[in-house]
């Protein structure tokens, strides 16, 4: 196996024992970047000198034998909306492409201090604002699998680099699905966890009661790993939960006798792709050979699951991107304005791409007075209808199972001239996040054209363990059908 | 063809969000923003009486800190980003007209 080749546990092991360097790992997946990412635009900012310099005070600690973390000395790669100290923090977009954060976010600086090598930071989607990659002032970011094709989004870099064995694991954020649908179409395992376990200080707003920080890795028990790495209660976050962080490997046992998975009805629909209804109900069988029973279940709103998602992130959007006026931070227009009005609106316009805006004036419409009750408050109304959806359902079963995305990933530019296309290929994402419970999505399945199917998993409320549970033990009866891009 | 969201309608939005846009992105953003809307529309169709709105999942209220003073970045770091600055203040273009 090279180097590149390998994972975070096994990884830990091998520096542990001294076998290896994190400095030689790093150098290898440095070099590895430097002929892969041209080709496929996973990073849009390489550390070298900085990783490096971090690799060997890993190195020093290793030689000291004062390691605890697992994810000491290993090579991560962080997605571009989470502000890393001294490193440029561009969310892909004009109007923070020279922005350097003076600080590190929380999450960003648990990763540090647990002695993680940052690569680099990953490409995405402008604002986390897409399901693509391709809303993105540095260009598409192209799937593994296919180089025409998207990597989905807006985490795409990270399921990318994650994929391409150009880290040896990633985080993302999630709103919508921007963790689980891009690992989906790269073949890779991601997660959300339950909204408030990870903190979000120091990741870039887009929505806040929906955004979630998560891991993306090349397996379950990685996943595990640097999940356990990101949880925790941070007092700088207001929407941080002081839950216990279980140690979430302790639940990969492979034994899933018993577990009740829920299959809800709504999910299998006529624009669901037949290839990925097939690799879903193979994936069914898998976990009934195992023990587990497989429970018909009903989550009677999911149809609306998009409008009510896109107009309560797109309000929160609005207002969270009211920030960027060109004053403290960021872009300003250089059209010499007479007045700050003038201004704000020029550097806005300059500095925001064509999706970012869309959203905004979305958002702006349905807080503004006269429709304000008809879109955002009743939105938010049939989000508590959705919530309870799920709440009852797990009355009956311990996890839920649902396809990660209808399709497997599409041609660059195929949907980017009709956005409410590109919107409802979020439908099996975004009632988890409006829900705020935890999910997860795995690779169930490969199309005939070679290209990755996702299945994800829901788990209750702060019930991870479970979720992982499941997830691993698929992932023992399935590792053989697995392929390398 | 009548749009939901007029080109009147996306200026005065386009005004509230403080961004300006150009005469084919009036057009553009009107056609756009009425076909997603009128999609959205189904939400006429959930009966919603006496529901809750949810505008937060967890059961958080007033979540404090203590009013203690905590070491902050410093006024270097704060400008260092700044577009454009005097001494330590950010200069921006007049405010009134």
């Amino acid at each position: 196996m090279d180097l590149y080749e390998e994972t975070i546990q096994g990884l830990h092991g091998r520096l542990k024992r001294r076998e290896v360097s994190s400095e030689e790992v790093t150098r290898c997946l440095l070099d590895r970047i430097s002929k892969l990412n041209q080709e496929v635009n996973a990073y849009v900012t390489v550390e070298g000198e900085a990783a490096l310099e971090q690799a060997k005070e890993a190195d020093k600690r290793f030689a000291k034998g004062e390691v605890s973390s697992a994810l000491c000395g290993i090579p991560v790669a962080i997605k571009d909306n989470m502000n890393t100290e001294g490193i440029r923090t561009t969310c892909a977009s004009r109007i923070l492409e020279n922005f350097i954060p003076p600080f590190d976010g929380t999450a960003v600086r648990k990763l540090r201090e647990a002695g993680a090598v940052f690569l680099g930071k990953t490409n995405m989607d402008e604002f986390a604002m897409g399901s693509s990659t391709e809303h993105s002032i540095f260009g598409p970011c192209r799937n593994p699998y296919d180089r025409e094709r998207v990597t989905g989004g807006s985490s795409g870099g990270s399921a990318c680099a994650v994929a391409m064995d150009m880290c040896i694991g990633a985080t993302g954020s999630d709103t919508g699905g921007s963790i689980r649908q891009p690992a989906s179409y790269c073949g890779v395992v991601g997660m959300k966890p339950t909204y408030g376990r990870v903190s979000r200080f120091g990741l870039v707003a887009f929505a806040s009661s929906l955004d979630q920080i998560g891991p993306i890795a090349k397996d379950v028990t990685d996943l595990s790993l640097l999940l356990e790495v990101l949880c925790g209660y941070d007092p700088l976050d207001s929407t941080s939960v002081d839950a216990d962080v279980p140690d979430f490997t302790s639940f990969l046992t492979g034994d899933v006798t018993g577990l009740r998975i829920g299959i809800p009805k709504e999910y299998f629909i006529e624009g669901l792709d037949a290839e990925v209804e097939e690799a879903i109900r193979n994936g069914i069988r898998t976990f009934e050979k195992e023990g587990a029973v497989a429970v018909e279940i009903s989550l009677p709103h999911t149809s609306y699951g998009i409008p009510v998602y896109y107009l309560i992130a797109t309000a929160e959007a609005s207002s969270n991107l009211a920030r960027y006026d060109g004053v403290k931070y960021g872009f300003r227009s250089r059209a010499s304005s007479d007045t700050l009005r003038q201004m704000y609106h020029r550097t806005r316009s300059e500095g925001f791409g064509t999706e970012v805006k869309r959203r905004i004036m979305l958002g702006t419409y349905a807080l503004s007075s006269g429709y304000y009750d008809a879109y955002y408050r009743k939105a938010q109304q049939v989000r508590t209808l959705i919530r309870q959806d799920f709440v009852d359902a797990f009355e009956h079963c311990d996890v839920i199972m649902t396809p990660t995305a209808p399709s497997p990933a599409f041609r660059i530019g195929e949907k980017t001239d009709d956005p409410l296309q590109m919107y409802l290929l979020d439908i099996f994402t975004t009632s988890v996040n409006l829900a705020g419970l935890p999910g997860l999505s795995l690779p169930c399945g490969y199309t005939a054209e070679g290209l990755p199917v996702g299945m994800q998993l829901l788990g209750k409320y702060f019930d991870e363990g479970t979720v992982l549970k499941a997830a691993f033990a698929f992932e023992q009866q399935t590792r053989s059908m697995r392929r390398k891009p | 063809m009548f749009m939901k969201v007029d080109r009147k309608e996306v200026e005065y939005v386009a005004m509230l969000a403080r961004i300006e846009l150009s005469e084919d992105e009036k057009d553009l953003y009107s056609e756009q923003l009425s076909t997603i809307l009128d999609f959205f529309d189904r939400l006429k169709e959930v009966d919603t009486e006496n529901v809750p709105p949810t505008s937060h999942v967890l059961d958080l209220v007033n979540a404090y800190r203590p009013d203690q003073v905590r070491p902050s970045p410093g006024v270097e770091a704060v400008l260092r980003n700044a577009p454009d600055r005097a001494n330590r203040f950010f200069r921006v273009p007049k405010i009134l007209d």
